[in-house]
C-alpha cells in the first residue's frame, strides 16, 4: 500500500513539473506580445515609451524562459503561483475561484453524463437488435459527432430565446451581489449548460456500456439464468449490473479529462464564469501566469480522477482486491 | 434471420473492441443472409460515395471563396429562400458559400493534421515498441502526459504558442490526437516481434531501423490507415472548436468556427440561420469521415474479409 502511495505521489509530482515546464516554454515561445494584447492597438501608439517600458517590466515581457521558470518555480512550491495580470489577483485565488465557479456545473454534468449513459448502454444492451437498441445507437452516434459548442448554441437558441425557459448566460442574476441569490436561481441557471456538457459524454459510456451488456447477456452464466426462468431484466440486475460497474467506473472516471475539455466551450457559449472560460480569456488575452496556473489545475483535476477509479476497482470487484493485495503484499 | 445475422456481426464486433475480461461467447449462427448495405460491395460504395462528396465539398469551397466573401448590403439578414438557401449574414454575404467554403477548409485543414499525427502516432509507436525498455517507458510517460492534459487546453496553449492562427491549429491538432493510435500500433508491433520470422532478423544482426521499416511498417499498415481515417472526425471537431473559442483561423477566413462565432452575436436577434445550417452541415461532413474510416475498419477486420 506505501509503495502504491509513494509511487502515485512521484508520478503525480513529475506530471505536474513536466506540465509546467511544457506551458511555461509554450507560453513563452509565443509572439504575442502580453503588452499589446491587453492595451489594444489604440491604446498602444497613444502611450509613452516609458509607460510602455514600465508595463513590459510588470508584464515580465523581456526576461528569459528559465529564469522567470525558476523563480516561478520556487515560489510556486510555497504557494505563490503568482500573480494574474487579466484577473489582477493572485492566480491561486483566481483559479480556486473559477473552480468553486465551475464545481457545481462540472460535478453535475458528471454524474448526468454517468447515469444517462449506463442507463442507456444498459438498456440498448438488454433489448439489443430490436427498435430501441437501433434508436439509441443512432443517438450515440449522431451525439457523438455533434460539435459541443453548436449544441450550446442550439440549446440557447431553442429553450432561451425561444421559449424563455431559461435565462441566456452566466451563473447568477446579473446585477445582483451574491449574498442576495438563491440557490434555485442557481439551479435556474445551471440547467441548460448541465444538460449540455452531460450530452457530450453521454455517447461514449453508452455504447461501451452496451458493448458489455452484450457480452453479459449472451454469457453462459446469463444463459443458464434465462433456462431457470428468469427474465431479461432479472437476470441483469443478478448478474448484470455487477460485471457492468467495472468498465463503467472507468469510463466515468476518465471521462473527467473530456468534461473538463468540454466545459471550456460550454462555459464560454454561456458566458458561464468557471474554470473554462478563465482558460479563454487568459489564453487571448496573454495571460501567462495564469494559463500556467488553469493548465496546472486542470491536469490535476484530471489525475485526481483516474487516481480515483484506480482506488475503485478494488472496491467493485473484490478479485482485483485479492491480486493487489497479493502481487504488494 | 437478419436479426440473428446482425447479433452475430455484433458480437464478432463486441469481441474485438472489448479488452477485459470477456467471457467466452457462443451464437447460434444463422446462416449469412445477403442484404443490402451489408456485403463489402456495399460498404466499398458508401465509402467511395462519401469521400466523393467530400472530395466535391472542398472543390466546391475553393470555387466559392470568392462568393463566401462577397458583401451585398442590400440583401443583408434575410431568412432562408430560393435566392439564399441558407439565408444571409448582417453584411449581406450568402450563407451556403460561407457554409460550402468553410468546410472545404475545415476537410483540409483536418487531412493534414490529421496525417501528421498519425505519422508521429506511428513512429512512437514503433520507437516503443522496438526501441527497448527505456523508449518504452519514456514513450508511456509522453503518452501519460498528453492524456492528462485536457485536448482543449492543450490546443489552446500550442495555439497561443504559434501566436493563433492556421498554423497553430494545425500544430496543435497533430500534436495531442496521436497517444490512442500510438497505443493501438504499439500493440500491434510487440505482438509482431514476438514471431519467429522477427526473432530470427534480430538473431542475424539487423538493424531496428531496418526490422521497422520492413517488417513492421508493412504489417500495421491496415491498422495505421483505419487509424488514420478515424482521426479525420476529431481533428475536423477540434478544428472548428478552437477557432470558436477564438484562436484559431483569423476571423476574415471563412470556416465554421469562425461562422458560428459570429452568430453568437445574433442569437437574440432571431437570426436562427446563421447557426443551425453551419453546423448541421459540420455534423454531416464528420458523419461522412466516419463512415468511411467505419467501412475500412469492416473491410480490414477478419470479419469483413470473409463477407
Amino acid at each position: 500500500m506505501l509503495r502504491f502511495a509513494v509511487g502515485q505521489i512521484v508520478r503525480f509530482a513529475s506530471l505536474m513539473v513536466a506540465v509546467s515546464v511544457l506551458t511555461f516554454a509554450l507560453v513563452s515561445a509565443s509572439p504575442i506580445d502580453p503588452v499589446q494584447a491587453n492595451t489594444g492597438q489604440a491604446a498602444m501608439l497613444s502611450m509613452s515609451a516609458e509607460k510602455r517600458a514600465q508595463l513590459a517590466e510588470r508584464w515580465g515581457a523581456d526576461e528569459p524562459m528559465w529564469e522567470r521558470y525558476t523563480a516561478w518555480a520556487s515560489d510556486a512550491v510555497r504557494g505563490d503561483w503568482g500573480e494574474s495580470l487579466r484577473f489582477n489577483a493572485p492566480v491561486a485565488e483566481v483559479v480556486a475561484d473559477r473552480v468553486a465557479g465551475s464545481a457545481l456545473l462540472l460535478v453535475s454534468a458528471w454524474i448526468l453524463s454517468g447515469v444517462l449513459g449506463t442507463a442507456l448502454g444498459i438498456i440498448a444492451g438488454a433489448m439489443r437488435g430490436r427498435a430501441v437498441d437501433r434508436v439509441i445507437r443512432t443517438y450515440c452516434y449522431l451525439l457523438s459527432a455533434t460539435p459541443a459548442f453548436w449544441l450550446a448554441i442550439l440549446m440557447l437558441m431553442v429553450f432561451a430565446v425561444q421559449l424563455g425557459w431559461f435565462p441566456i448566460g452566466f451563473s447568477v442574476p446579473i446585477g445582483r451581489s451574491a449574498a442576495t441569490v438563491t440557490l434555485a436561481e442557481r439551479l435556474h441557471h445551471l440547467v441548460l449548460p448541465a444538460l449540455t456538457l452531460s450530452v457530450t459524454g453521454v455517447a461514449n459510456i453508452a455504447l461501451h456500456t452496451r458493448e458489455k451488456a452484450v457480452d453479459v447477456m449472451t454469457s453462459d452464466y446469463a444463459r443458464l439464468a434465462a433456462a431457470r426462468g428468469e427474465g431479461v431484466w432479472t437476470v441483469m440486475r443478478r448478474h448484470g449490473l455487477r460485471n457492468l460497474l467495472f468498465p463503467a467506473i472507468t469510463l466515468q472516471f476518465s471521462s473527467i479529462s473530456e468534461i473538463v475539455g468540454g466545459s471550456v466551450l460550454v462555459e464560454q457559449v454561456f458566458s458561464y464564469p468557471g474554470l473554462g472560460q478563465a482558460t479563454v480569456t487568459a489564453g487571448l488575452g496573454g495571460d501567462a501566469p495564469l494559463l500556467v496556473g488553469l493548465a496546472l489545475a486542470t491536469t490535476a483535476l484530471v489525475f485526481v480522477g483516474n487516481l480515483a477509479a484506480n482506488l475503485l476497482y478494488g472496491v467493485v470487484d473484490p478479485r482485483m482486491r485479492a491480486e493487489v493485495s497479493h502481487v504488494r503484499g | 434471420m437478419c436479426a440473428a445475422d446482425r447479433a452475430k456481426r455484433e458480437v464478432a464486433c463486441s469481441r474485438s473492441v472489448a479488452t477485459d475480461g470477456v467471457s467466452s461467447v457462443t451464437v447460434f449462427h444463422a446462416p449469412a443472409s445477403p442484404r443490402f448495405g451489408s456485403g463489402r460491395r456495399a460498404l466499398l460504395a458508401g465509402a467511395a460515395v462519401s469521400i466523393a462528396v467530400l472530395f466535391a465539398v472542398v472543390v466546391a469551397g475553393r470555387l466559392l471563396e470568392p462568393a463566401a466573401v462577397a458583401t451585398n448590403l442590400a440583401d443583408k439578414n434575410l431568412a432562408p429562400g430560393f435566392a439564399h438557401l441558407f439565408g444571409t449574414d448582417w453584411m449581406g454575404r450568402d450563407m451556403l458559400a460561407r457554409t460550402v467554403s468553410g468546410l472545404g477548409t475545415s476537410i483540409v485543414i483536418g487531412l493534414v493534421s490529421a496525417a501528421v499525427s498519425s505519422i508521429i502516432a506511428l513512429v512512437v509507436a514503433a520507437i516503443a515498441a522496438l526501441g527497448g525498455e527505456r523508449a518504452d517507458a519514456a514513450v508511456s510517460w509522453l503518452i501519460d502526459l498528453t492524456m492528462g492534459i485536457p485536448h482543449i487546453v492543450l490546443l489552446i496553449l500550442i495555439s497561443y504558442a504559434l501566436g493563433r492562427g492556421a498554423l497553430g491549429v494545425c500544430v496543435g491538432v497533430a500534436c495531442t490526437h496521436w497517444p490512442s493510435l500510438a497505443r493501438v500500433l504499439r500493440a500491434e508491433i510487440l505482438q509482431l516481434r514476438a514471431q519467429p520470422y522477427l526473432a530470427c532478423s534480430r538473431a542475424l544482426g539487423v538493424s531496428r531501423v531496418r526490422i521497422a521499416l520492413a517488417h513492421a511498417l508493412p504489417s500495421v499498415l491496415p491498422q495505421y490507415l483505419v487509424g488514420l481515417v478515424l482521426l479525420f472526425p476529431h481533428a475536423i471537431l477540434h478544428e472548428a472548436s478552437i477557432t470558436f473559442l477564438g484562436f484559431g483561423l483569423s476571423p476574415e477566413t471563412p470556416a465554421i468556427g469562425v461562422i458560428l462565432s459570429e452568430a453568437m452575436g445574433y442569437l437574440t436577434a432571431g437570426a436562427w440561420w446563421l447557426a443551425v445550417f453551419p453546423g448541421a452541415a459540420l455534423l454531416v461532413v464528420v458523419l461522412l469521415f466516419d463512415r468511411v474510416g467505419a467501412a475500412l475498419r469492416d473491410l480490414m477486420s477478419t470479419e469483413g474479409v470473409q463477407r
